[in-house]
């Protein structure tokens, strides 16, 4: 039987949780900011995608507050790093819908990471805008999930087309043993009947590679016309280099991922033809002028590169992408209330960003069509629109 | 498979053996005069490899590589007198365990000093496109080099363990503690000086392998565990039989890779490591009283 002295313990207890809910049913109800949360992999493997993600979110929020914030509204941007971890980016998201209440999440950085919070953004009607390809995000439609980057099924169909420009049939595919490797591998098979390619060769390799000659070894006795390599690890570097070591001379394709100088600059002089589909943010300069993101592709740039003293990378674009269609969903609906915004977001049209023009739809949350990738190539160690 | 396939899958497999084994021989010194596992090697490795790419841009390769070795022998040395020191009544497992700890802690500092982005040095010979073909296969020049390094630091090891009086003193160490101290071996320094020699030759192992392996701040863990396999399967403390295994080790899953899916390569390691801890916990080429001693 519990005595006097107990119940009125449990009677504090109960008055303290119900004090602090309170406080943050309070703090919800602080409308001068508006609180949006980020998960970015700003450590771990896939930091290449995560560290320009989050200074972009940085610069942009400061940018965005700067010249008087959303309706009037500054923006609060919460960044959480997941070190790479698929397992880290549950938590932090539930910390950021439970604790911070926030409006949406901006990222993960990877498609593992987006995978496995796409259902808890959804159960609590938080607006998540990964910063991740994969088709998975996006196909079938979660109502309260998008995402800004191109579609990793869009950049197979590039790759696919150039292939059947250069009458390749045989491919051999490698990918990296992640959540994006395998989410490509899948694509590049679902496609490739449909494009008349037959992929004599698929396996995965470990995403702590260091050395690829074993497996490109297992390529080559496949006698394939074209090596189609998809990862966003460093070993993708190493590839280009084995292939040459081993004196495998076919066309090497990448996916996306390859989209970061450093990569081209660790590959050295074997990174030189490397094939891959991107967004135009790399050869900006190289755009016609009358190219409607031309002006948004260099603005960034310069305000990236002078602010940061490193390159832009498509990446740090996903973010600037998501923070774009956010802020512009929540000037349209005039409010910053999740549902209308969401609605909002899912009929924004013809805003453009880093990424290409989006036009989303209640089909489609990526707003994004195969034209927002445009085929480079590296030459001479830098980036160069690919030309046939 | 044909005769310039099954050379070229020896070669894939000498690639990674090469490094396998380079950074096996760090694991030994450590062990040779204190019986413990220092599970910061691979964190010395890639500490050596950014300093030496750092310091590339302003001086030449083979300089940089030396002041590179120079520095990172001195961290080695300090971690031992501010880390390992202090800890000195602790068990081989809690000394373990600071080393777990210090591998995090350089990896970390080396996240903040340097980036996540990955760098390398350049190749000693040529460039990542040139190879050299025997038989019909080809090998990257650097892999001779990682061999070459190996070599010269195997055949530099052994006599200095076996008859330089510093390097029976340090084994004495490994022995017993007490007993060398007893017979007037400064112990503590010779624990310092094994850290300051492994860290030593990981700074060299890092810049060897960083052409081809790439370097990146949170790569180190990922090396030592293979590193470790190769130095039990070979046979702790043993740096000639660290090569052998680590080429063997290699080849084998060269060769399970040929044949099985590619994922298949990390299980079959995994498996010989077992099977050695099981069936010779003394290693391949071990000496099975030794180990019974040891553990006595």
């Amino acid at each position: 039987m519990p005595n006097g002295k107990q119940i009125l313990k449990f009677a504090a207890i109960l008055f303290f949780v119900f004090s602090i809910a309170f406080c943050r049913i309070a703090f919800a109800a602080d409308t001068s900011e508006i609180k949006i949360g980020a998960i970015f992999a700003i450590t771990g493997g896939a930091s290449n995608l995560g560290s320009p993600e989050a200074k972009t979110g940085e610069m942009l929020v400061e940018k965005i507050n700067k010249e008087g914030g959303v309706n009037g509204k500054k923006i609060k941007l919460i960044i959480k790093d997941s070190g790479s971890k698929p397992e880290n980016a549950v938590s932090l998201a539930k910390q950021l819908i439970d604790e911070e209440n926030v409006l949406a999440i901006i990222g993960p950085s990877t498609s593992g990471e987006t995978m496995q919070i796409k259902n808890i953004c959804q159960e609590n009607k938080t607006i998540l805008i990964s910063c991740a390809a994969a088709e998975d995000i996006i196909n079938p439609v979660a109502s309260f999930v998008f995402k800004v980057p191109q579609s990793d099924s869009d950049a197979v169909r590039q790759i696919y087309r150039i292939m059947k420009a250069k009458a390749i049939t045989k491919i051999g595919v490698i990918t990296s043993n992640d959540g994006y490797g395998v989410a490509g591998g899948k694509q590049l098979a679902n496609l490739a009947a449909e494009n008349g390619i037959t992929i004599a060769f698929s396996e995965s390799y470990d995403k702590q590679e260091t050395d690829l000659t074993g497996i490109l070894t297992k390529v080559k006795g496949k006698d394939v016309q074209a090596v189609v390599n998809w990862s966003i690890v460093p070993a993708q570097s190493l590839v280009a280099k084995n292939m040459k070591q081993i004196g495998l001379d076919v066309p090497l394709f990448q996916s996306s991922g390859f989209g970061n100088i450093k990569y081209v600059q660790a590959g050295g002089e074997a990174a030189n033809g490397t094939i891959f589909p991107c967004g135009r943010l790399l050869v900006a300069e190289e755009l016609p002028n009358d190219h409607p993101q031309k002006a948004v592709l260099i603005g960034y740039k310069n305000d990236y590169e002078s602010r940061f003293k490193e390159d832009a990378s498509t990446f740090g674009g996903h973010t600037y992408d998501a923070l774009l269609v956010l802020t512009e969903a929540i000037k349209k609906a005039g409010s910053t209330d999740t549902q209308k915004v969401r609605d909002a977001l899912e009929n924004l049209k013809g805003v453009i960003g880093i990424a290409g023009q989006f036009n989303f739809s209640p089909k489609n949350h990526s707003g994004l069509d195969m034209n927002a990738y445009e085929v480079l190539t590296v030459k001479d160690g830098k980036f160069a629109i690919y030309k046939n | 498979m044909n005769l310039p396939q099954i050379v070229q899958y020896c070669f894939a497999g000498i690639t990674v053996g090469s490094i396998y084994a380079i950074v096996a021989i760090g694991f030994n010194i450590i062990y040779n005069a204190t019986g413990i596992i220092n599970f910061a090697q691979g964190e010395f490795l890639i500490l050596g490899a950014m300093l030496a790419i750092t310091l590339n841009h302003f001086v030449a390769l083979p300089i940089a590589i030396a002041l590179s070795v120079v520095i990172t022998t001195i961290v080695g040395g300090l971690i031992e007198i501010v880390f390992i020191r202090r800890a000195r009544n602790a068990s081989v497992l809690s000394l373990i365990v600071i080393t777990i700890g210090i591998s995090i802690l350089m990896r970390e500092a080396m996240l903040h000093i340097w980036d996540e982005k990955v760098r390398s040095l350049a190749y000693f010979t040529g460039t990542g496109v040139s190879s050299i073909t025997i038989l019909g296969a080809h090998i990257s020049p650097q892999v001779l080099w990682v061999l070459g390094v190996s070599a010269v630091i195997v055949i530099g090891l052994t006599p200095f363990f076996r008859y330089t009086l510093t390097g029976r003193a340090m084994r004495a160490c490994a022995d017993d503690r007490m007993a060398a101290r007893l017979c007037g071996i400064n112990d503590k320094w010779m624990v310092t000086l094994s850290f300051m020699i492994s860290a030593a030759i990981g700074a060299l192992a890092g810049c060897v392998i960083s052409p081809v392996t790439q370097t990146q701040y949170d790569m180190g863990a990922p090396l030592a565990i293979k590193g470790f396999t190769v130095a039990i399967v070979g046979g702790l403390g043993n740096s000639m039989a660290a090569v052998v295994a680590g080429l063997m080790l290699g080849l084998v899953e060269a060769f399970t890779m040929s044949q099985f899916d590619v994922a298949y390569k990390e299980a079959v390691s995994i498996v010989i490591l077992l099977l050695i801890l099981v069936l010779r916990p003394s290693g391949l080429f071990g000496k099975r009283e030794i180990a019974a001693m040891r553990s006595l």
